[in-house]
C-alpha cells in the first residue's frame, strides 16, 4: 500500500512521540499506575483506540511487525482500520499470526497463544479509572490510589457474591498489580486477566480520551481481586468451538437462526484457523466433513 | 457451513465510496462551494472554527462541506488537522479593549461610552419564514456610512473604578506566576487536563466545549441550580489583531485580524468572610460570532468560581469535574458513538453470566419445590 505522504513516520511528530514515551517509561517504572499525558487528537474518533494508536505509534519501528485484533480478531472492521492505517503511515509489515507479531494492538481480548519476551502488548482502554464507576470523581480516586484505600471495591465485589452468589464482573475485572496499585486490564473478559500475570511480554495500556498511560513490566505478579472463600474464576463452557473444537479457548456465540439456533467458535481467529490447518475439527466442520 | 463475519477492507471501502456519493447528493444540484459556506453559512463555521480550536474560515468551511454539515464532525476534522500543525510559538494576549467594535450592547447601563451599537443581530428580528429567500432573492444594498467609533472602552471597567467590581484577575488579584515573574498560562492542548484546574486551563476548556453543553449548563444557573443573579454586562463583537514576537526579530508584528465575540457577565456577590460585597465576573470568549456560545460559557465559568468564592458547590454547573471533563464535544461523540462498535467478546461474558445465575435461581427452586412436596407428604 501506498505510503502517505506529507506526514512523520507512524503519523505523529518526533516531540510527541517523545512526550509519550516519556509517559511510557513512568508507567513502566511504576506498575499499574496511571500516568497522565498530553493525548493528542488523532484522525480517528475518541473511542476508537486513539490511545492504543498513540502508544503504537510512539514505540513502532520500521522493522516491526504489527498485529491488530478487536474482539480477538484480525478481520473486525476497526481492526482493520487501524492496521490498514499503520500501513499508509509508518509502511511497515503487518500479520495476522501472533506468533510473527512484535507489536500486538488489541481491543477486547489478549491472544491465546502464549506470548513471548519479544513482543509488546498495546491495550486500548475507554476507562482505565478501576474505581470510576464506585467514585466518579479524579480527584478522590488519585487520593485512593495514593493511599492504597480499596476497601471500596472489596465491598463492592463482597456485595455482588451476597446479593448474586457470584461476583457480577464478567470483563474489565479489576486486577492488583505487585500488591500495590489496583489495575483495569481495559475491558478484556476475566477469562484472559491470568495471561496477564507474569507474562513475558510487556504490557502497555493507552486511553487517549481519558489521556493516561499506563503499563505490566514483564513478569509481574498480576492478581485478580478475589476472596479466600471465593477464589477468582474464569468462564468456562460447555460447548467445543465448533470449527476447530478447541475447549480451552474464548468462544464467541454465533446466532445461526432466528428459532434458537447458535454455535460457538474461538473468538481468537489466528489461533482458530492456526488449529484447523493442524487438522483440528470442530462439529460443524466433522459434520459437514462427513456429507 | 457458517463463514465467519469478514467485517473486512472491501465492506470499509465500499461504505466510504457511499458516503461520498451521499455527501455530494443529487448531481443535478450544483456542488456547493466552500465560499458559499463560509459567506452565507457564516455562523456554522464561526462555531466549527471556535469548537475546533482553530482561526481558519476556508478550512472550517471545507470541513463543514466534507463533514455534510454535521458541525460537530467538522470540529473534529478540524481538530485533527490542528494537532499535526508545527508551534512556533504563543501570540500576545488579545486586547480586545481596542478591539474595532461592529456590535456592542450592556444589559447594565441605558447608555455608556462608545454607545449600544446592535450590529448584525437576530435580536427583535420576527422569527417569520422569508419566502422571499426561496426564489434567492438579495437584501437591498447598504449605503456605507461614516464610523464615529474610536476605541469602546470595557464596560466593566467602568465599575471597577469605583470598586465595585472585582479585578479581571479574580477576587484575591492573585495570579499563578513563574520564577521569572511572568504570568504562567497552562495550554490545554499541550498538557493533560487535571483537577483542580485553574482558571486559564478552565476557561480553555469552555471555550473548546460545546455549544449545546453549556447552553444547557448556563440555563441551569439561572433556573436555581448554582444561581449567581447574572447580567449581560457587556456583549461585543468585532475585530481585534493578533500580534507575536518571532524570536528571531525579538519584536512584534502583527499576524492577523480575527473576528472575536467576548461576554463579559456581571454577577451579584453578597460577599464572604474575608472579601467584602462585590460584583463578580464571569467571562466567554470565542472565535467569530458565537453569542449564545460566548454567554453560556460566560454563566458556567462563574458557576464554576463558586470554590473560590466560598459559595458552596450544590449544582451540576458549579461542578469542575462534572463539567470540565463532559464539556468536549469530540471526546463526547467519540465516546458515545464507540457503542457501535463491537463487544461481542464482553457481551458473551455477561451472557455467560446471566444464564449461570438463572439456571442457579432455576435449580434452588426445584429443590424447593422438591422439599415442599416431600413435607406434604410426610
Amino acid at each position: 500500500m501506498a505510503e502517505t505522504s506529507g506526514y512523520n513516520f507512524a503519523y505523529l511528530d518526533e516531540q510527541t512521540k517523545r512526550m509519550i514515551r516519556r509517559a511510557l517509561l513512568k508507567a513502566i517504572a511504576v506498575p499499574g499506575y496511571q500516568v497522565p499525558f498530553a493525548s493528542r487528537e488523532m484522525p480517528m474518533p475518541y473511542g476508537w483506540g486513539t490511545g492504543g494508536i498513540q502508544v503504537t505509534a510512539s514505540i513502532v519501528g520500521r522493522d516491526d511487525v504489527l498485529k491488530v485484533i478487536d474482539q480477538g480478531a484480525d478481520d473486525t472492521t476497526n481492526a482493520v482500520s487501524i492496521r490498514k492505517f499503520f500501513k499508509r503511515t509508518a509502511g511497515i509489515e503487518t500479520t495476522t499470526q501472533t506468533h510473527e507479531a512484535t507489536i500486538i494492538q488489541t481491543r477486547h481480548r489478549i491472544p491465546e497463544e502464549d506470548l513471548r519476551a519479544d513482543q509488546i502488548m498495546v491495550f486500548q482502554v475507554p476507562i482505565p479509572e478501576p474505581l470510576r464507576f464506585l467514585e466518579p470523581r479524579e480527584t478522590e480516586t488519585r487520593k485512593m490510589h495514593a493511599l492504597e484505600e480499596y476497601g471500596l471495591m472489596h465491598v463492592k465485589l463482597y456485595e455482588d457474591i451476597s446479593q448474586h452468589g457470584h461476583i457480577a464482573t464478567t470483563y474489565a475485572y479489576p486486577v492488583a498489580v505487585k500488591q500495590r496499585y489496583v489495575m483495569d486490564p481495559s475491558p478484556i473478559p476475566k477469562f484472559d486477566n491470568p495471561k496477564i500475570n507474569r507474562s513475558p511480554a510487556l504490557m502497555l495500556f493507552g486511553a487517549g480520551r481519558e489521556k493516561r498511560i499506563y503499563a505490566v513490566p514483564p513478569f509481574t505478579d498480576v492478581h485478580s481481586l478475589d476472596f479466600e472463600d471465593f477464589p477468582f474464576e474464569i468462564q468456562t463452557w460447555r460447548e467445543a468451538c465448533a470449527l476447530c473444537g478447541a475447549t480451552g479457548s474464548f468462544l464467541d456465540e454465533i446466532v445461526t437462526d432466528d428459532a434458537g439456533g447458535r454455535m460457538f467458535v474461538c473468538s481468537d481467529t489466528d489461533f482458530c484457523e492456526k488449529r484447523r490447518e493442524a487438522g483440528h475439527a470442530g462439529p460443524a466442520l466433522a459434520a459437514e466433513g462427513a456429507v | 457451513m457458517y463463514v465467519p463475519v469478514k467485517g473486512g477492507e472491501r465492506a470499509i471501502e465500499n461504505a466510504h465510496k457511499l458516503l461520498a456519493e451521499e455527501r455530494r447528493g443529487n448531481r443535478d444540484t450544483p456542488d456547493l462551494d466552500v465560499a458559499q459556506i463560509d459567506e452565507q453559512l457564516a455562523l456554522a463555521v464561526d462555531r466549527v472554527m471556535t469548537e475546533g480550536s482553530l482561526y481558519d474560515r476556508e478550512l472550517a468551511a471545507l470541513a463543514i462541506k466534507q463533514a455534510r454539515g454535521d458541525l460537530i464532525e467538522a470540529a473534529f476534522l478540524l481538530r485533527a488537522f490542528r494537532t499535526t500543525l508545527a508551534r512556533f510559538g504563543y501570540s500576545i494576549p488579545i486586547d480586545t479593549g481596542q478591539m474595532v467594535v461592529r456590535r456592542r450592547i450592556s444589559a447594565t447601563y441605558k447608555d455608556l461610552p462608545g454607545g449600544q451599537v446592535l450590529g448584525p443581530t437576530f435580536d427583535y428580528t420576527h422569527r417569520l419564514i422569508d419566502f422571499s429567500l426561496l426564489e434567492g432573492a438579495d437584501p437591498e444594498n447598504l449605503e456605507e456610512g461614516e464610523s464615529d467609533m474610536g476605541v469602546t472602552p470595557h464596560v466593566l471597567n467602568i465599575l471597577d473604578r469605583e470598586g465595585l467590581m472585582e479585578p479581571a484577575n479574580g477576587s484575591s488579584g492573585a495570579q499563578e506566576r513563574g520564577e521569572d515573574g511572568e504570568v504562567h498560562v497552562g495550554d490545554l492542548t499541550r498538557e493533560p487536563l487535571e483537577f483542580p484546574a485553574d482558571r486559564d486551563i478552565r476557561l480553555q476548556r469552555l471555550a473548546r466545549g460545546d455549544e449545546g453543553f453549556l447552553l444547557a449548563l448556563g440555563y441551569s444557573t439561572q433556573r436555581g441550580y448554582g444561581r449567581n443573579h447574572p447580567f449581560a454586562g457587556e456583549l461585543r463583537l468585532g475585530e481585534v489583531r493578533v500580534g507575536f514576537v518571532p524570536e528571531e526579530l525579538g519584536f512584534e508584528i502583527e499576524i492577523a485580524e480575527i473576528t472575536v465575540t467576548e461576554c463579559e457577565m456581571v454577577n451579584q456577590f453578597k460577599g464572604s468572610k474575608n472579601v467584602s460585597p462585590q460584583f463578580t465576573r464571569g467571562y466567554g470568549l470565542t472565535f467569530g460570532h458565537c453569542e449564545r456560545k460566548a454567554m453560556s460559557m460566560a454563566l458556567v465559568d462563574r458557576a464554576l468560581r463558586a470554590k473560590e468564592l466560598d459559595e458552596e458547590v450544590e449544582a451540576p454547573g458549579q461542578d469542575e469535574e462534572f463539567v470540565l471533563a463532559h464539556a468536549d464535544n469530540v471526546e463526547a461523540t467519540g465516546f458515545v458513538e464507540h457503542l457501535k462498535l463491537p463487544h461481542y467478546v464482553d457481551f458473551q461474558s455477561e451472557l455467560e453470566l446471566v444464564r449461570r445465575m438463572r439456571a442457579e435461581i432455576e435449580a434452588a427452586k426445584v429443590r424447593n419445590g422438591d422439599a415442599e412436596q416431600i413435607e406434604a407428604a410426610e
